[in-house]
């Protein structure tokens, strides 16, 4: 009887699985420029290729990213792709400089997916022809490494004549998405005042707001990632409690609090071997598919 | 007098921020934002008909009917208030949509046409047009899809307590959002009949 429960416990397991499974295949983490989930590409090859786009990035600060994955099957390529673009976010953020070669292999299916900022130096016609006159001819022979390869040095010529913003010297900004959170700041500004309250009577006046600060500084911190506004915020603190206890004599209820947004730029360095990141980067569709 | 003021203060805030005011207010930004993306792709579709048309037409002239048909809903489409006040307007949304769907059917047929031109299939410039074209409408489609998650999570939002309380005070009202029906419509393949004519 138990038997019979589990097996069948276990069947309806397998179908829920295999039903999310064919309700859309899942993005892979984004570990690395090149990206092999089929194991065609040789790890000298992915090497290459990484390492060409990383001088790229550096020189450029565009970012070019490359995924092989067996099929986007129930979805299209273009449906998977933009999904893809929304996860990975390559290319720097407002600038939306990123580019994605996607490779549908048991598909037969390619496409390259441009960041809306690239959409002027590789419009949909010029991505259209790289596809089918540049890579899918390589493909067709099944050279996936020098159809990919191809591909992607005629993308860096082609964003090489854009008049894009300096790259930043290796360094890529995380967290520059974070909003200023109008409530966080608003709790932290009660935080502050009922710290100050508390340890204005323990300690002398400038102590307590130096500690408020402190205290102002680290939260700023860990919610925003972010160092050197956390450093102001936490001055800003410091010297709005100092003003608060000398003019709120007595302590009780003392008005304004600290408060500071954004952050440090304590941002990954995107070059490094091991990891990489996108940079925030916008897309909307833009690019071309194609077959071979 | 200070401790008045910084009562008062907190209070505001606080009322604002926990009735939803402003997360409305957000949520009216992202879709209208997301809305007129969608706009700015359906417009840049219609600017890539004149020059299509005439492509198609200079090898394949005899097709009349396929190409009047592309130009008279370009006509049509673009003599539509495309505004960003339409969102505000079910009835008049419905229209702008039936419209841009059949713009879509014209535009599917006219390619379908052009399958039997071997040499205008080839012609470079009515490649790249094709280029344009197909990724215009992949970007109609992610455009739309980016405002209905908008509107999504917009209606959500100001139907969901106490929100709706606070989106009743200011008069918001859900938006409205692209049909199951008309993806459908927009996804069918269309269809040829060489048989009569």
């Amino acid at each position: 009887m138990s038997g019979r429960w589990l097996a069948s416990i276990a069947a309806g397991a397998a179908l829920l699985f295999a039903l999310s499974a064919a309700a859309e295949v899942a993005v892979p983490p984004l570990q690395a420029r090149v990206t092999d989930l089929t194991g065609t590409l040789s790890a000298s090859q992915i090497q290459s290729l990484d390492s060409r786009l990383r001088d790229f990035e550096r020189s450029k600060g565009s970012q070019i990213a490359v995924l092989v994955l067996p099929s986007t099957q129930p979805e299209t390529i273009e449906q998977y792709s933009i999904r893809l673009a929304d996860a990975w976010k390559i290319g720097r953020a407002r600038v939306d400089d990123g580019v994605i070669l996607v490779v549908a292999k048991n598909d037969r299916k390619l496409r390259v997916e441009v960041g809306r900022g690239l959409e002027g130096a590789i419009p949909d016609a010029v991505a259209k022809r790289v596809v089918s006159d540049l890579v899918a001819p390589y493909f067709r022979t099944s050279d996936f490494y020098g159809g990919i390869a191809a591909g992607t040095e005629a993308l860096m010529k082609l964003i090489e004549g854009e008049g894009l913003p300096a790259p930043k010297s290796g360094v890529v900004i995380k967290g520059v998405h974070h909003a200023v959170d109008f409530q966080a700041i608003f709790l932290l500004f009660v935080a502050l005042v009922l710290a100050d309250v508390i340890l204005r009577r323990f300690f002398g006046h400038v102590a307590a707001a130096g500690i408020s600060g402190a205290i102002v500084g680290a939260i700023v911190w860990l919610a925003a990632g972010v160092l050197a506004f956390a450093i102001l915020g936490g001055l800003i603190g410091f010297v709005i409690a100092l003003v608060n206890g000398l003019g709120g004599r007595g302590g009780g209820w003392s008005s304004h609090g600290g408060w500071s947004s954004g952050g440090w730029s304590g941002g990954g360095f995107g070059g490094g071997g091991g990891g990489f990141s996108g940079g925030g980067g916008g897309f909307s569709g833009g690019g071309a598919s194609g077959s071979w | 007098m200070r401790k008045l003021w910084a009562a008062v203060m907190v209070l505001a805030t606080a009322a604002l921020s926990g009735c939803g005011y402003n997360d409305i207010q957000r949520g009216d930004e992202q879709v209208k934002s997301a809305w007129s993306e969608v706009l700015n792709q359906y417009q840049r579709r219609n600017d890539l008909v004149p020059n299509l048309v005439n492509t198609v037409k200079g090898f394949a002239a005899q097709e009349q009917q396929v190409l009047t048909q592309v130009t008279e809903m370009r006509s049509r489409v673009g003599s539509m208030q495309a505004t960003p006040e339409l969102i505000n307007d079910p009835a008049a949304f419905r229209k702008f949509q039936e419209a841009q769907g059949q713009m879509s059917q014209a535009l599917s047929r006219l390619l379908v046409v052009a399958e039997n031109y071997p040499q205008l299939k080839s012609d470079a410039n009515f490649r790249d047009l094709q280029a344009q074209l197909e990724g215009t409408e992949n970007r109609i489609a992610v455009a739309r899809n980016r405002y209905i998650k908008a509107v999504q999570e917009y209606n959500v939002l100001i139907r969901t307590f106490p929100n709706n309380l606070t989106a009743m005070l200011f008069s918001y009202q859900t938006k409205p959002s692209f049909a199951v029906e008309d993806e459908k419509a927009i996804a069918k393949p269309p269809t040829v009949d060489f048989g009569k004519k």
